[in-house]
This record gives structure tokens, C-alpha cells and sequence, in this order.
């Protein structure tokens, strides 16, 4: 016999007894009470709170926002489906910032990755009683490896996309998309519980709120 | 396969591996007890973590209602574990990923060693996973000249210090910070020697050491913790991003799974991920999750593989009490209020899995007869502290009284004449029978005083009591009863006394 066959025999073996599934209750909160500005409050005190960097600027100033936080930085990559109106002036100051574009045509290598300063990237969807930003690999977002490796991860998210609780953001996901789900900057307690801030992930998250 | 059984019911088959202690509980604890050090850093680090996980439940008005539904969201799975494993199955191959099965930890291990020696490599790195702790995945993989490196910050120090896990969230809770920055100086090539005990600087060592292996890794091995029976996806927690590199950047990822982590629904993770992060690290949410369905076509391994492990799983579903063992989410809530488990620590407990839930869930999968899990039954208070932590409500202090019923069962046929335990209990039952015979045995009490000597302890009690004593002292008795005591102070015509109390009736 298989060992599918075999394991799946032993478990209906030992579920003779015919267990009934109980009724699932769902009590728990699942939709939102909170006006859009409590819950823009809520996430921005949330992600303060796991050391991230929080940015709320009208939505207009996005680019402009963008620019002064790369001010500094000489390269950036960025997913292809990036708003173009976000880079705008980012591409003006073309020659202080190198600008790489990850693509289905163009995939940047790991070595590429490691040597750029920042990614931008879009968001999903915002989970503002948790403070998690939920990327699903759409084209604004791109693939997982490149909000992995460079050291500081830039992330534009629109006010509208944040949500109050969890259960409101898995309605919204498209459960096979591959998903990352960010609270805070890489860390540990692993050391006498004590927090540190960045380990292996990107040790700086600044989040730009668009309102 | 339909979801009736029409076979002849199988005996059940138990696990092997790392869930055998490879002591008995008393005996580990015994020694673990003089550890002072490793007791001082345990004591800290759970309370901390009660302190934070307290905090952050209070912050949810209805935690008590996500208990419910996870608590219920689990019995429906194990109710319906063949139907749900076969959806994931099919969901899971359907987008490109493979599954195999493995019967026990041996079949795992060669069938994760089969897939690595087809990619051609000789490394892994490895994402923090029970799983393959419970079947000795890494010494297996080096006796095949497979080097795999645990890449989580405290399992890499557990790993360069040749020991072995402590906890299941914080592996190296028993080590302090000069203690790690001696492992690292000492194991770390490459290392700075003028690494300070800095927490920050070691989490920098760390990632200086691990860099390099990331982005050139070819295979990863990882655990789960959730699988996604409606959709085929897998779930892994974690903090640093050190599981997000392992299941992000190599061509080929293995992962090994317990038959038992599905969860019916995408929507289910909706409770399950506010439950785990907040029992667990006493967060509102662990800093990073992933979660990847089968292979995306240019995102992440494009090899990707599953394995679904028996390995004594089936055994403990088969006991209709203790199968809720199986809800288990491994948030390490119940070993971190537990009175014991704080006092001895992990390694005492010998298994893979320690505290509560370790001594049931082993002697579950290896069987109450396992020579060296049927004591861990018994290592606990039954204070019931693991019960109110648990995120899905596992009773465990009613499965350990179960399991020691079993466990007597199975020692009864074998004992002939009575043990000492039996005599023991035969006096008390004469003792507490009557007030007279309690009045006659404590007049024995100046005795215990007289045993105790001038620092008014007794180190050491004979015959069976003896196990009590060796890993504690026991205060002398007072010189009289309370009864005697009273009787004195309550004599006919006494001032304070409410009334005459006859000997004998009213003990
Ligand atoms: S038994 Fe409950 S509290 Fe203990 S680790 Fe499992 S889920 Fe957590």
C-alpha cells in the first residue's frame, strides 16, 4: 500500500467513532465600526509602535514625498506596475538616483538586489488594529524577493485601503496570490526577549500614507 | 477515497524519532533543577512574555469569541481530516506544487534527503520548524553529507552551540546574551572579537553570517504553520525574515508538515492569525507572514514540494479524548504560565515537544507504554493555567489525568505485589478514615521536628517519598497539629472556644 493510502486508512481507522463537526460560531468582530479617519489613526499608532517609519501626506505630494525620502539614496528598484505618477520626481532627479525596474521581462538577480539602497512598492491592503500591511504580488507590488533583500522598503498605501480588523483584509485577498504580510521592520527577540529592530529582512519600513 | 472507513480497523501505529525522551521526566528534571542559571533566565523570559501576551488579549473585546470559533474550527477539521487533506492535495498539486507522504520520521527524512540529492546540493537552509526537530531531519541529513543550517537567530545558536531546543517559540530562552556572544566568538568564523553582548550587535553577527548563505542557497527546508485545505496554501509565521529568505530566494523548497495543521478555509486564518501572534510573542502580529500556493511562475521556488507527515498523528486521533492535542498551534502560551515547566525548563521534558502540551501530545504519538514518555503525564500541577492560556482552548489538564488513567491501566497487569505507592495509600485511607486515627498519627509530629535537625528542614524522605525530596526540602513539621491545637484552646469552659469539639466526629 501507498503511504498516502496507508496514512489516509489509519486516520479513517482511528475516526471510526464518526466525530460530528461542531457548528462554526463566527462572533468574533468581522466588519469595521471605525470612520476612515480613526482607523488612518489606529494603523499610523500601531506601526509606530513596531518602529516604522509613518508618513501621512495628501495624495497629490506623493512623488514629492517620495523624492525627499530617496534624497540621499543612489539606487532604488521599484515593481513595474508602480504608479508612474508616484516616480515623477524621483525620475527628475535622474542622476542622484539610480532607478531599476523589476519585470516579468527583466528580472533583477539576488546580487542586483543586494546592492540597492531602497524598493518602493504599493500595498494591498492595511490591517490598521494590527498595524499589518498585507503585499499579494501584484504588479504595483511585485515579486516577494524584492521587498526582501534591499535593506529599506518604502510602501505607498492609499487611506482607503486600510482596513480595521483582519477579517475585513482576508475578504478582500485573492487567497493564491503569494503573499507577504508585513508588521514593522525585521525583527527578534530572541536574545533575552529583548527587541531588536532588523535581522535578515529590511531593517528600515517606511510607510507613506496617501490621504 | 471516500470518507468512510471500510477497512478493518488498524491498531494505532506510534511515532518515533525525537518525540522519545530519551529519560524519563523525573530524572531530566532532577538534574535540569540545579541548573540555577538556566532557571533565572526561564523565570524571566515567561514572565515577560505573560506580561505582553495579558496586555495584548485584554486590547480584543472579543478574544474570547476567536477562542470559540478556533477551538470549534479545529474539531471540524479532525472530524473531517481525510476529506480536507484530499482538497488540499488536489488544490496544492493543481498550481504545480507536489506532495508526498511519510508514514514516520525515517520515511520523511529519506524522502526529504531523495529531493535534495536530485537538486545535486550538498546545503540547505532551514526556516525553524517542529516538524523536523520531531524527526531529526538535520542529523539525518549529515549523516548523508547534507549540511542544513538553521537560519532562525536562536535555533542558529542552539545549532552552534551543539545543544538542543528549550522552548518551541524561543529555542535558546535558556541562554543569556554573554553566553551567546561566548557561541558566537567561539563557532563563527569571520566573526568581529571585539563582538560586545550587545542583543543588537549579536542579531548583526547573525545576519553578517547568514547573508551570504541566503542569496547563493539553491534549497530550502521549512515547516508550516497552517495549510489551506479550500485553496491549497501554505502559511509560515515568523519575525527576522530569515523565513521569508528561505522560502523566497532558492529554486527548490521543501516543506514538512503534520497531517494535522490544515484549517479548513482561507477565511479560517482570519481567527487563527489574530490567536497565534498574540498567545504566542504577545504581539498584535509577528512582523512577517507568507503565504505561497503551490509554484507562482516567476516568484519565489519554482520547486516546490510538501511533505505530509503521519508519524504518530493517527495514534493520537484515535484516542477520542486526548485528539484535541492535535488543535495544538504550537503558540507556546501553555508552557509559559506553567509552574513547572518554569522551574525545569524544556530539556526536561525530552521530547521535541515540552510544557503542557508536551506531556500529552508525545505520549500521544509515541504511546502512554513508551517507557520514556509515560512519566510526563504526570509532570504537572493540573493547576490549569495551560487550560485559560490556550488560544483553542485544548483541556489539557483533563487529557493528563486521562492519560494517567492509561497509564496505571497498562502498568496494573504487570504489578504483582503491592508497591509502596499501594501501602502508602492503603495508611492514608486508614488515616482519614477517622478522626482518631489522624489524632494518633499526629502525635508523631515532635518526631518530624526531631528528623529535621536545628535548620528546621528535612532534605531527605525515605523510601518512595524519597523522588519528593531529592529536588527539594520540605519545612519540619510543626511540634503539634492544628486539631491539637484546637482541642487545646476549645476545652470545656475556655473563653474563646464556641464550643466542646468531640474527638473523632468532626475532623
Ligand atoms: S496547547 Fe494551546 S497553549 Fe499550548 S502551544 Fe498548543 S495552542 Fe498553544
Amino acid at each position: 500500500m501507498s503511504a498516502r493510502d496507508e496514512v489516509m486508512n489509519r486516520i479513517k481507522s482511528a475516526l471510526r467513532d464518526a466525530p460530528v463537526a461542531p457548528e462554526i460560531p463566527r462572533n468574533y468582530r468581522r466588519d469595521s465600526h471605525m470612520g476612515a479617519g480613526q482607523r488612518l489613526d489606529l494603523l499610523v499608532d500601531r506601526l509606530v509602535d513596531y518602529k516604522a517609519n509613518v508618513f501621512v501626506v495628501p495624495a497629490a505630494d506623493a512623488s514629492a514625498k517620495l523624492a525627499e525620502l530617496l534624497a540621499g539614496s543612489s539606487s532604488i528598484v521599484v515593481p513595474h506596475g508602480l504608479p508612474e505618477s508616484w516616480l515623477a520626481a524621483v525620475k527628475n532627479d535622474a542622476g542622484t538616483v539610480r532607478l531599476q525596474v523589476d519585470s516579468p521581462e527583466r528580472r533583477l538577480t539576488v546580487e542586483e538586489l543586494d546592492a540597492v539602497d531602497a524598493v518602493v512598492t504599493a500595498a494591498a491592503v492595511a490591517v490598521a488594529e494590527t498595524g499589518t500591511i498585507m503585499l499579494d504580488g501584484s504588479p504595483s507590488q511585485g515579486r516577494r524577493v524584492i521587498s526582501l533583500v534591499p535593506d529599506r522598503h518604502i510602501c505607498l498605501l492609499l487611506a482607503q485601503d486600510i482596513v480595521e480588523v483582519l477579517p475585513e483584509a482576508i475578504a478582500r485577498l485573492e487567497p493564491t496570490s503569494p503573499q507577504t504580510w508585513i508588521s514593522g521592520p525585521s525583527a527578534t527577540s530572541d536574545i533575552e526577549l529583548e527587541r531588536v529592530e532588523g535581522v535578515h529582512g529590511p531593517r528600515t519600513l517606511d510607510v507613506v500614507i496617501l490621504n | 477515497m471516500s470518507n468512510t472507513f471500510l477497512g478493518m480497523p488498524s491498531l494505532p501505529v506510534f511515532g518515533s524519532g525525537n518525540l522519545n525522551a530519551t529519560e524519563p521526566f523525573p530524572k531530566a528534571a532532577r538534574r535540569e533543577l540545579a541548573n540555577t542559571q538556566l532557571r533565572a533566565n526561564l523565570g524571566h523570559a515567561t514572565a515577560t512574555i505573560r506580561d505582553k501576551r495579558l496586555k495584548v488579549v485584554a486590547e480584543l473585546p472579543d478574544w474570547e469569541d476567536m477562542r470559540d470559533s478556533g477551538s470549534a474550527i479545529k474539531d471540524a477539521t479532525m472530524a473531517n481530516l481525510p476529506a480536507l487533506l484530499e482538497q488540499f492535495e488536489a488544490n496544492f498539486t493543481v498550481r504545480g506544487g507536489v506532495i508526498h507522504w511519510a508514514r514516520d520520521a525515517q520515511e520523511a527524512n529519506e524522502i526529504v534527503t531523495a529531493l535534495i540529492q536530485a537538486t545535486g546540493e550538498s546545503e540547505v537552509v532551514k526556516v525553524k520548524s517542529m516538524a523536523t526537530q520531531e524527526i531529526g531531519l538535520n542529523e539525518y541529513l549529515q549523516e548523508q553529507g547534507i549540511a542544513a543550517y538553521e537560519t532562525d537567530l536562536a535555533e542558529l545558536i542552539v545549532q552552534l552551540d551543539h545543544d538542543k531546543p528549550s522552548h518551541i517559540l524561543v529555542p535558546a530562552i535558556h541562554k543569556n546574551r554573554s553566553q551567546i556572544r561566548e557561541i558566537f566568538l567561539r563557532e563563527m568564523v569571520d566573526v568581529d572579537p571585539g563582538l560586545s553582548d550587545d542583543p543588537a550587535r549579536l542579531a548583526e553577527a547573525a545576519r553578517k553570517h547568514l547573508r551570504k548563505k541566503f542569496l547563493s542557497a539553491k534549497v530550502a527546508v521549512s515547516g508550516a504553520n497552517f495549510g489551506l485545505a479550500e485553496t491549497g496554501t501554505l502559511t509560515v509565521v515568523e519575525s527576522e525574515g530569515n523565513g521569508r529568505m528561505c522560502l523566497t530566494l532558492p529554486e527548490t523548497l521543501i516543506t514538512v508538515m503534520g497531517i494535522e495543521k490544515l484549517l479548513p478555509s482561507f477565511t479560517d486564518l482570519e481567527v487563527f492569525m489574530q490567536l497565534l501572534p498574540r498567545s504566542s510573542t504577545g504581539e498584535r502580529m509577528n512582523p512577517y507572514t507568507s503565504l505561497w500556493t503551490g509554484v507562482t511562475p516567476g516568484d519565489g521556488p519554482q520547486n516546490v514540494h510538501l511533505v505530509m507527515l503521519d508519524n504518530g498523528r493517527t495514534a493520537a486521533l484515535a484516542d477520542k479524548m486526548g485528539r484535541t492535542a492535535l488543535n495544538c498551534i504550537r503558540c507556546s502560551a501553555c508552557m509559559n504560565v506553567c509552574p513547572v515547566y518554569e522551574r525545569t525548563g524544556g530539556h526536561a521534558y525530552g521530547s521535541t515537544y515540552p510544557g503542557p502540551i508536551g506531556a500529552i501530545l508525545s505520549p500521544l504519538m509515541t504511546g502512554i507504554t513508551s517507557e520514556e514518555n509515560n512519566s510526563l503525564p504526570y509532570a504537572s500541577s493540573l493547576c490549569g493555567a495551560c487550560y485559560d492560556a490556550c488560544p483553542v482552548k485544548i483541556n489539557i489538564p483533563e487529557v493528563l489525568v486521562h492519560l494517567r488513567g492509561e497509564d496505571v491501566d497498562s502498568t496494573r497487569g504487570k504489578v504483582k505485589v503491592p508497591t509502596q505507592m499501594d501501602l502508602m495509600m492503603k495508611g492514608a485511607q486508614w488515616a482519614f478514615s477517622s478522626g482518631s486515627h489522624l489524632n494518633l498519627l499526629e502525635k508523631g509530629l515532635p518526631l518530624g521536628k526531631l528528623v529535621a535537625g536545628r535548620n528546621k528542614v528535612i532534605k531527605k524522605l525515605p523510601g518512595i517519598a524519597a523522588g519528593w525530596t531529592q529536588s527539594r526540602d520540605i519545612p519540619a513539621p510543626p511540634s503539634q497539629s492544628f486539631r491539637q491545637w484546637w482541642a487545646k484552646e476549645h476545652k470545656p469552659g475556655s473563653a474563646v472556644g464556641p464550643g466542646t469539639t468531640t474527638e473523632g466526629e468532626q475532623a
